[in-house]
């Protein structure tokens, strides 16, 4: 077991491992090719239709349509099924102008109901008029990607402040790690929280999510630190470390070709197992309403909006669809992770 | 070998070391005051002269891998002075010191954890090449890896694979390619054959002279066996608690053991 490549080759081998990591690699498809699966943009209203109940799509006249709905109730948001109305959907049809992949000028869509008339709502429509479907969608690149980046900057300063003070140990390593201890000793909710009100001003609400990268990895990153100071503390041990020293070697070089291969199947675990809580994090602060600004979509900012006693007493439900894409996603996530550390635990290679 | 034992003395030897001493502080309580000193090497003194191998004996916690540790750096000296040819080494900066991680190489006991499981015999190889030729290119490194892998009588093609694939005598050869590949012209080796089977001690201790004979190298050889020591070396220092207690040529000790320690390790090794 000796490359990433052969690691994740022997989890898909794993049913579960196939299941969740296929399930992954769905998900980020789906984030990365948004604007081609969305049929409509993230903030394209229709206050005529808010509350909109998920579109039935039928079979007929060669092709797919969506059935056609009447208000029949403003009030409580009663919409009915027209018998025989239906609108056409077309697969690769025209929608909203947007560069795929940030480079091919396009405005074609999956699906789509090009018809003026017509409203194709998968998973229904928001308070107003929004299609939930487009903006689930849309909110997994903020919901999937802040986890990615997040982690890579914990990992980071983790791997620099852990290695480094276990590499070097004596006063380096005393000082590292009381900074360490005084950052796990201030409680994490507080401290986004209060980091978010003091950063906050001073940035736009498209910076949003940047901040709130470095917020949670600011927090994340004081746990990994300390773990792998211990790890590096025990490598530093081995003689393949004083062999690298008695050549020449110097000390970033040797934490970064002899600590660091040796850390890789650990730091992939904890990765992958931390992951979800920054997905879930992002999730608190925009359910708080700190987090990602409307007209942005993520799914914690999607979710509440659904706190609105009126979906629960009018049985939204389609509104709570963002609780089981975090729900699915933190799921993956963890089983992934558990089949990784099987895989790279020396343990289970002598079996 | 044993026929050509007449030390091959010159006028300065390599290395010299004279009043060395390495002291570890031992710290305790929350302050961690220094409470007490354990004196690993108090107060050596030896030459290795150019071109000969000189054996240091001692059981373990001797301090016989303090002093070498403390020759190629690995540990910081508290007193005395370390010579190459002719030139101080204790007190010198690190820059000042890199040089010397050339000339000075180290073969190490524990053939498993010497070498990267992580890095091809390639890159274990070609490491110290990466450090002090830093102009070569892959192809000249490769090349030069070949060629030591076949000078250690390795296979060239096994630069491919990873340490967990060569067993223990294999993996040794690879750890002195790996000293071998900077040109030095001294090499500590640190118990290179404890771990290994005896019939493949041999075979190292063999390749070693060998290698020896044809660069022109200077070892200082750190055992536990007095048996291997008396096998490969010119002169042998009996080291007990830190401090040497006999020198003198490999016949000498072998025949005539002066102190008691010395009498003991000849005592205990096995009759064939």
């Amino acid at each position: 077991m000796t490359g990433l490549g052969d690691i994740f080759k022997a989890s898909f081998r794993r049913p579960l491992g196939a299941l969740s990591g296929g399930l992954l690699l769905a998900l980020y498809m789906i984030a990365i090719f948004a604007d081609l699966i969305a049929p409509a943009a993230t903030n394209e209203q229709d206050l005529d239709r808010t509350y909109h109940p998920p579109t039935k799509i039928i079979w007929g006249e060669g092709g797919l349509r969506v059935q056609a709905y009447d208000l029949t109730d403003p009030s409580t948001a009663g919409y009915e099924a027209v018998p025989g109305k239906s609108y056409a959907l077309k697969v690769l049809g025209r929608g909203f102008e947007y560069r795929l992949l940030g480079i091919f000028k396009t405005n074609r869509h999956l699906l789509v109901c090009d018809d003026p008339e017509g409203a194709f709502y998968l998973l229904g429509s928001d308070s107003t008029g929004r299609d939930v479907f487009s903006r689930l969608v849309f909110g997994s690149r903020v919901s999937l990607f802040i986890g990615l980046l997040g982690i890579t900057i914990t990992m980071v300063l983790g791997f620099l402040v852990g290695g480094l003070s276990g590499y070097f140990g004596g006063r380096t390593d005393f000082v590292a790690m009381r900074i360490v201890e005084f950052m796990m000793a201030v409680p994490g909710l507080y401290l986004l929280l209060a980091l978010r009100a003091a950063l906050a001003p001073h940035f736009a609400s498209d910076q949003m999510f940047f901040v709130i990268v470095i917020i949670l990895a600011f927090i994340g990153w004081a746990g990994t630190a300390r773990i792998l100071r211990g790890m590096a503390l025990s490598i530093r041990q081995q003689a393949f470390v004083m062999a690298a020293e008695s050549m020449g070697q110097g000390p970033l070089t040797i934490l970064r070709k002899h600590v660091l291969p040796n850390l890789l199947s650990y730091l992939l675990v904890a990765a992958t197992l931390s992951i979800p809580g920054y997905v879930l994090g992002e999730a608190a602060l925009s359910f708080l309403g700190l987090g990602i600004q409307e007209p942005s979509a993520s799914w914690g900012l999607m979710l509440s909006e659904a706190q609105n006693v009126k979906v629960f007493y009018l049985n939204f439900w389609w509104l709570l669809t963002p609780g089981l894409a975090i729900f699915l996603t933190v799921i993956a996530y963890n089983v992934f992770g558990d089949v990784l550390r099987d895989v790279v635990d020396p343990r289970s290679q002598k079996r | 070998m044993e026929g050509d034992s007449p030390v091959k003395a010159t006028a300065s030897p390599l290395l010299k070391v004279e009043g060395l001493k390495v002291h570890f502080p031992v710290r305790a309580g929350i302050l961690q005051r220094v409470v007490d000193t354990v004196k690993a090497v108090d107060g050596i003194s030896f030459e290795v002269p150019r071109g000969t191998t000189v054996g240091l004996v001692g059981e373990s916690g001797s301090g016989k891998t303090t002093t070498g540790r403390a020759i190629a750096r690995l540990v910081p000296v508290t007193a005395g002075s370390i010579q190459y040819s002719g030139k101080e080494l204790v007190g010198l900066s690190n820059r000042e010191f890199f040089p010397y991680r050339k000339k000075i190489q180290v073969i190490f006991q524990d053939p498993f954890g010497s070498l990267n499981p992580r890095m091809s015999v390639y890159r274990i190889v070609a490491e110290p090449m990466e450090i002090h030729f830093k102009e070569w290119s892959r192809s000249q490194r490769e090349d030069r890896v070949a060629d030591l892998l076949r000078k250690v009588g390795l296979d060239p093609e096994a630069m491919r694979r990873y340490p967990h694939q060569f067993s223990g005598g294999q993996r040794q050869r690879i750890g002195i390619a790996r000293a071998l590949a900077v040109e030095p012209e001294c090499i500590i080796c640190d118990e290179p054959v404890s771990a290994l089977d005896v019939s493949v001690q041999a075979q190292i201790v063999n390749l070693l002279q060998d290698l020896q004979d044809e660069l022109g190298l200077t070892y200082l050889f750190i055992a536990h066996d007095l048996a291997v020591v008396e096998h490969i070396s010119d002169e042998v220092l009996v080291m007990t608690g830190g401090k040497i207690v006999e020198q003198a040529s490999a016949e000498a000790i072998y025949r005539n053991p002066q102190h008691p320690y010395t009498k003991g390790l000849l005592a205990a090794i096995p009759e064939l």
